[in-house]
């Protein structure tokens, strides 16, 4: 079941598009799902299905077409790097390895056995002025990412964890 | 008049985003003038007017075609019984480029203008800016603005008292390359997969819901609205024939001062690496890719002779593209560069058309294996005909914009394939 926090939000979504048209909106719905749950499985697929009047099927065809959506658990804090050429140009295949290593995962990324971390390569996120850039939990941008930045970014995300 | 700075040279940021800026900075004045609401100016301009101006200024697309954006909203039959659509492309995915998502964040009213603009002029209710989700801050920022618009009475029905009806909205993408093409795009926004439409009917007869629609980048947009406020002459003052006005180049790869840098179509490759801070570290510039990754690479004793313009460097073989420079110093492995596009192209296809499905796959293992020491003596000619297999056999451009560096590399960096074959190493030991 959706909450109805998300059923709102998809409401709001919806009302952008002409009458007849919600399925318009499902792009939109998959992401304020996963921004809740961290991803979106099966059931969230036909609850989506459900409120937009359309098939299960065509709400799969969408969440397993764009990378952004993640059809299985992953870990709480997400991380996917840009290693595309601008971004390599600019040391992030090299961040990317440093990222890995300081989680204790193998170079290849993927998540941690405490499903804490997952990390993962990405395409151009459209921000090359400023490689590397990583995406956090797919909404949050951080950008030049050396060292120093990535040692920064694990430890806020930490400090803000043990606070909870 | 600049995208992305003031008059007095200020480079605009986040805290100039806001309508009260827009406004104080002449923001608005050009739909107010097409509305006949300006003061001093109160006969309002026809539809047919405003396509008019947006020819005189013969400004062509920024999202990468260079297609002139007038003559497309000409496209829009007159006498169409049903909706008719504006979409803007924020889907920003070329890599190299970044140039829409600082005017998003930036000067983002600039958008909305245009997009209430090209509405006007084609007779659209209802206009959608499709942004890369990628930046989803900018999405939710973007929403803000449309937010101080509407308040201001910018959007909506009967707007400023003109009778004039327009909402905008913004819709965003999840991580697909593919969706900046515009009938994939279009398909996206329609809530299915990005998978592009067969070309003709175009957009403009069988668009968004199948009803007539313009769909026009970022930047293209946003300087539509200087168009209309100041006038299609002053817009052709920057450039040259047939490029007129100032263009944003995106700067990214091997320089001191990576970032957006917006300077008339035409100026000199070498001002604009000047600009960029020269290449990093005092290094010798190699190569750049002037239009994004989809278009060919040109060796640098080329490129410092070239004006960045679409016909410079068209006439040069390759792309202006969307402006996106990546610029390569003495150390960067071509093959290497190859192989991370190559894959790119691979894992971004969305899968339709066998050429291109099959083929960026093979592309990519063949580039990998030369880089991986394994390639064979034939694997440069096998390279070339994967591509002719592709270009010109699919629906979209993504087929040719995956062959197109492919083709670049190895017309001009031929030598460097050849030593990995024979030396299983690189020529040049990183």
């Amino acid at each position: 079941m959706l909450s109805e926090k998300i059923q709102l939000a998809i409401n709001k979504e919806v009302a952008k598009y002409p009458i007849g048209k919600q399925q318009s909106a499902v792009i939109a719905a998959l992401a304020l799902v996963q921004a809740e749950s961290g991803y979106v499985d099966k059931s969230a697929m036909a609850d989506i299905a459900k409120v937009l009047a359309i098939s299960t099927m065509e709400v799969y065809e969408v969440a397993s077409f764009y990378n952004m959506f993640d059809t299985k658990p992953r870990g709480k804090y997400k991380i996917t790097m840009c290693t595309n050429l601008p971004c390599a140009l600019s040391g992030a295949n090299e961040a990317f390895a440093y990222l890995c290593e300081k989680l204790g995962l193998d170079n290849k990324g993927g998540t941690t056995k405490d499903n804490l971390w997952t990390i993962a390569q990405g395409e151009c996120f459209g921000a090359c002025g400023s490689a590397p850039v990583v995406l956090v939990n797919n909404n949050e941008m951080k950008i030049k990412m050396n060292k120093m930045a990535i040692n920064e970014l694990i430890n806020t995300i930490n400090a803000n964890r043990g606070a909870q | 008049m600049k995208l992305l700075s003031s008059s007095d040279g200020k480079v605009f940021g986040t805290e100039d985003a806001n309508i009260e800026s827009y406004i104080k900075r002449g923001g608005y004045e050009g739909l107010k003038k097409v509305l006949g609401k300006l003061v001093g100016n109160d006969k309002a301009l026809t539809p047919d007017e405003v396509i008019a101006e947006v020819k005189t200024a013969a400004i062509r697309g920024r999202g990468g075609a260079g297609f002139p954006a007038g003559m497309k909203w000409g496209f829009i039959p007159k006498n169409h019984a049903g909706e008719r659509y504006v979409v803007c492309n924020s889907d920003e995915g070329e890599p190299g480029t970044f140039k829409d998502r600082d005017i998003l964040m930036f000067n983002p009213h600039a958008v909305i203008e245009g997009m209430l603009i090209c509405a006007y002029a084609v007779g659209a209710k209802r206009a959608y800016n499709y942004i890369h989700g990628e930046i989803f801050e900018v999405y939710k920022s973007f929403e803000v603005a449309l937010d101080e618009a509407r308040q201001a009475g910018f959007l909506g029905k009967n707007i400023l008292g003109s009778g004039f009806e327009c909402e905008v909205f913004a819709a965003h993408g999840y991580g697909a390359y593919i969706c900046g093409e515009e009938s994939a795009l279009l398909e996206s926004l329609e809530g299915k997969k990005g998978q592009p439409r067969n070309k003709p009917p175009f957009p403009a007869i069988v668009g968004l819901y199948n009803e007539p629609t313009v769909i026009n980048n970022t930047e293209t947009l946003a300087q539509v609205s200087t168009i209309l406020r100041n006038g299609a002459d002053k817009f052709k003052q920057y450039g040259k024939e047939n490029n007129y006005g100032l263009k944003i180049f995106s700067v990214s790869g091997c320089v001191e001062k990576p970032g957006n840098y917006e300077i008339p179509l035409g100026t000199p490759f070498a001002e604009l690496l000047q600009m960029a801070g020269g290449v990093r570290g005092g290094k010798k510039l190699k190569a750049v890719i002037p239009g994004g990754s989809s278009s060919p690479v040109i060796p640098a004793s080329q490129i410092m002779e070239l004006t960045m313009d679409y016909d410079a460097i068209a006439k040069a073989g390759s792309m202006l593209g969307s402006g996106a420079v990546i610029v390569m110093d003495e150390n960067v492995c071509m093959v290497k560069a190859l192989q991370r596009l190559s894959y790119f192209y691979s894992h971004e296809s969305c899968g339709q058309c066998t050429p291109c499905r099959e083929g960026t796959g093979w592309l990519y293992n063949v580039v990998s294996r030369i880089e991986n020491g394994k390639g064979i003596p034939a694997d440069i000619d096998e390279l070339i005909n994967i591509t002719k297999r592709i270009q010109g056999r699919t629906i979209c451009a993504l087929g040719d914009a995956a062959s197109m560096p492919v083709t670049g590399m190895i017309k001009h960096f031929r030598e460097e394939f050849e030593y990995h074959i024979e030396h299983k190493k690189c020529l040049v030991g990183n």
